[in-house]
């Protein structure tokens, strides 16, 4: 006689997962429609809704691409196993670094955009660094991963901040002429689509991150590379068992997380802004966390997310340049102070669960003992 | 020696404190079942760690196919054709079957892993082997005697002809067991030799072709199925005489102590794991609850001992109403407990055994003095349960994670039984342990039983749950099934209601 091989778990648990992560895009998409649309409402006195429309989906995509790459930074992190809070002082160390070193590249005579593009390098180079710091700290001396990630964020505030005075506020300090910002890249046909034509139309490392986020399903789900560091995350002791070298994949998964939040870095100084301030990156990196753990730890829905915390922030920035024509009985959408904080509070209500719980890697953060 | 697939020769491992292996030699015949038995910590996991590379030897030699081996890490012990099923499975739950399956051993198609491919061979496999299959389906949604197929077929995939299989039946429905046996079989006449480590003795005359017995790290025997018994197999692994039956007169059952009515509970995931349980549990008898781990057996005793809240229902403990209540006011009632998990929920590791004996009475006299702990009393009743229970230990303050897990579970044991109590609700009590604290505290329970305790007794033990109850509830699937007379069970009887066939059926 056999025994049924009936299933333990009630078949409609996967559908309600399916049923969570639909609830979860479609939130997403009507938050960004809708603070579209009030966007149009107050705008349409001066402007013309498709232009605001265009205008509002190039923003939302330029301010996404720090929190989709470190997103990005943090899935490969996380995915095999190893907490990585550090991707803001990452990108903020990355960031002072590119540009003292594009500023540096530029002095030296090459064009603008090679000293940019070679700021990127040390922008990646940088976030290499402070990987393999983590990485030494957490998978080899099994540092609680919380306080590697701190350390190496309250490290990148200090260097940054002491390097910024030493060089350029002290008497008699180098000069350094900012090398600009990298140049659009305007991709033919596409860019002249009418509404969505200025997706195709932005800085390279917005094309970069969203490259990266098809990349990064890729190698996660299709490739051994991914489907090994999946199991390194969820249960290195079986990946252990069947040869892998479970160390090695976390390093190696940490330090492409060091290299993306590099990237992203570089994104402040040499694609964003063209110079260099304290705390330039106003934790940018901790809502590309939350943009991580809201999209559960798969590219596609980080990017939503990121797009999602990103849309919150060029609904500011709209309202700003709108705020002659907001009408006297929403006066308090003219304080940016107020509106400043919606990323936040987006932030905090997706991080409550409340739209549905998401599920980390079972063995993220636990350090593997042999 | 051509017929010998492998040999361990002379391996000896040294862990901190303890001697886990001592010049340990045995060998395996080609297409051979080979049973390990010995008991917990005798060191049978510790060798065949050894041989599947997760631990390397102090000293000694290993041979596969007559040739000497030095196997570094599992990957060395895969290229020579040794596969290892894990007591704890190595299976990832969000993975598919086939993904579980390959992981480590990929096929690729350019960039790409190559799922048909894999697919198609562990379907081969499984057809060849008899092990049925789904590779799509994902893991975690399968009943752990398909895991442990999928475990095997793992093994095999990677060209195993030596298998080691940890403690295999730990998990499964007494027809499941049979099932894995047919397997085993099958595979032995395919030129499959295997290792199987148990310490259950009847498994291990059913279907080892030889025995090696393990004891404290030795081999202190080798013997086959048809020179030994039961008995003495269980003195070669204890070391001495051991009473296998529990001596047990009949029970005299008293007043209802306990009574659940339509009991409902939802587990952590949300789902419900107890659904509408009623029994009653009277002074002086044993009501045993079997089934395979799993069918909510964990949450029923979580609702009873209010550590979680049950959604609807009723439960009365000697008259008062403590539905939902807190454990406090349970255990002042008179409910003991033995938990399922002692390290979670039985004991604290770091307090020491004196602090342990008093967890659920320190705030009563005369251990608490006003707002102090009277030391002095505390140490003297540690003391004497100590020594009444026979836990081996140093002294008092010695702390509870540092004893052996036989011993933490008689200090448990020794707190839950000082006091005086109604109702015993013991939890997997013998779970892990020795032959000899397993007969230690069955003696107990049945001291209770015969003093006028109700006890509620969950086991996945087959064999304890029939020993000790005087009458056996069958949980499958949140439900009582059916309630028998434990003087009439049959195993196989049991089995099936443990797989959710009624009597019904099973007699049709």
């Amino acid at each position: 006689m056999t025994t049924q091989a009936t299933s333990f778990t009630p078949p409609q648990e996967n559908f309600l997962k399916r049923h969570a992560n639909a609830r979860r895009y479609g939130l997403i998409a009507s938050v960004i429609l809708g603070l579209m649309v009030i966007t149009v409402l107050i705008g349409q006195a001066s402007t013309s809704p498709t232009d605001i429309i265009a205008s509002f989906i190039a923003t939302t995509l330029t301010f996404a691409t720090p929190l989709t790459l470190g997103a990005l930074s943090g899935i490969y992190c996380e995915r095999s196993g190893v907490v990585n809070i550090a991707i803001e002082g990452m990108m903020l160390a990355a960031c002072f670094f590119g540009f003292i070193a594009a500023g540096w590249f530029k002095s030296q005579g090459l064009p603008d955009q090679t000293a940019l593009w070679l700021g990127v390098g040390v922008s990646i180079l940088t976030g290499l660094l402070l990987a393999l710091l983590h990485g030494v700290l957490s998978i080899r001396f099994k540092v609680n991963q919380i306080i590697s990630g701190t350390v190496i964020n309250i490290l990148a505030v200090g260097l940054t901040g002491y390097l910024n005075r030493q060089l350029f506020f002290q008497s008699g300090a180098a000069q350094l002429t900012s090398a600009g910002t990298l140049a659009r890249v305007r991709i033919p046909i596409l860019a002249d689509i009418p509404l969505i034509g200025g997706i195709f139309d932005q800085q390279p490392l917005t094309y970069v991150g969203i490259i990266l986020v098809f990349v990064t399903h890729f190698v996660l789900f299709k490739t051994v590379w991914g489907l090994r560091t999946r199991a390194v995350g969820e249960h290195p002791r079986a990946a252990d068992t069947v040869g892998i070298n479970v160390y090695k994949m976390r390093y190696a998964n940490v330090l492409i997380g060091g290299i993306i939040a590099g990237v992203a870095g570089a994104f402040f100084t040499l694609q964003s802004v063209g110079a260099f301030e304290p705390l330039m990156t106003a934790g940018r990196g901790f809502i590309a966390l939350a943009a991580m753990i809201f999209g559960n730890w798969s590219p596609f829905g980080a990017w939503a997310a990121a797009l999602l915390f990103a849309s919150a922030q060029a609904f500011q920035i709209n309202l700003q340049f709108y705020s002659a024509s907001i009408p006297p009985e929403l006066d308090f959408l003219k304080k940016s102070q107020i509106v400043g904080m919606l990323p936040y509070i987006l932030t905090i209500i997706a991080m409550t669960g409340i739209v549905g719980r998401t599920t980390p890697p079972a063995e993220d953060g636990i350090p593997y003992e042999k | 020696m051509a017929d010998i697939a492998l040999e361990v020769k002379e391996i000896t491992k040294q862990f901190p404190g303890v001697l886990a292996n001592d010049h340990v030699s045995l060998n395996l015949k080609k297409g051979e079942i080979h049973a390990l038995l010995g008991e917990n910590g005798a060191g049978k996991t510790t060798l065949m760690n050894m041989v599947y590379g997760l631990y390397n030897a102090d000293s000694g030699q290993i041979f596969v196919d007559g040739k000497e081996v030095h196997i570094k890490d599992p990957t060395d012990a895969i290229n020579l054709g040794i596969g290892m099923v894990h007591q704890h499975f190595m299976l990832i739950p969000v993975f598919t079957v086939a993904e579980n399956i390959v992981l480590g051993n990929e096929t690729v198609r350019g960039a790409q892993l190559d799922r048909k491919a894999a697919a198609a061979r562990i379907r081969d496999l499984s057809k060849q082997y008899g092990l049925e299959i789904d590779p799509e389906a994902l893991t975690g949604d399968l009943p752990v005697g398909v895991q442990q197929r999928v475990e095997i077929i793992k093994a095999l995939y990677r060209h195993a002809n030596i298998l080691i299989l940890d403690e295999p039946t730990a998990v499964l429905t007494p027809q499941e067991a049979n099932d894995l046996f047919r397997i085993m079989r099958e595979l032995t006449q395919r030129g499959v030799s295997i290792i199987f480590i148990s310490h259950k003795l009847k498994e291990v005359l059913t279907i080892a072709d030889r025995i090696t017995v393990l004891r404290g790290g030795r081999v202190v025997g080798e013997t086959t199925p048809a020179q030994s018994d039961e008995h003495s197999l269980a003195s070669m692994m204890v070391g001495r005489e051991v009473v296998l039956t529990v001596e047990k007169g009949a029970a005299k059952p008293g007043d209802v102590v306990l009574s659940v009515e339509n009991l409902r509970v939802k587990d952590k995931r949300d789902h419900e794991a107890v659904a509408g349980v009623s029994f009653e549990v009277r002074a002086g008898e044993v009501l045993g609850i079997a089934g395979v781990q799993g069918n909510g057996q964990t949450e029923l005793v979580e609702a009873l001992t209010g550590l979680t809240h049950s959604l609807a229902g009723k439960v009365t403990l000697a008259g008062h109403d403590v539905t939902n209540a807190p454990p406090r006011r349970l255990v002042d009632i008179g409910l003991a407990h033995v938990p399922e998990d002692r390290h979670q929920y039985g004991m604290i590791g770091v307090y020491p055994i004196a602090d342990n004996m008093i967890l659920n009475t320190y705030h009563h006299a005369p251990f608490a003095r006003g707002i102090t702990m009277n030391n002095a009393a505390i140490e003297a009743y540690a003391k004497k349960l100590v020594a009444q229970f026979d836990v081996r230990t140093p002294s008092v303050y010695t702390k509870g994670s540092s004893l052996s897990g036989g011993n933490q579970q008689k200090m448990v044991v020794a707190r839950e039984f000082s006091r005086p109590i109604k109702l015993l609700i013991a939890s997997q009590p013998t779970r892990g342990l020795d032959v000899g604290s397993i007969e230690f505290i069955h003696k107990r329970i049945i001291e209770a039983r015969d003093q006028g305790v109700a006890v509620l007794l969950v086991s996945a033990e087959l064999d304890e749950v029939m020993s000790v109850s005087d009458r056996i509830a069958v949980m499958y699937r949140g439900k009582i099934v059916a309630t028998v007379d434990a003087q009439t069970a049959t195993r196989e009887q049991l089995g099936l209601l443990m797989a959710g066939v009624t009597t019904e059926h099973a007699a049709a």
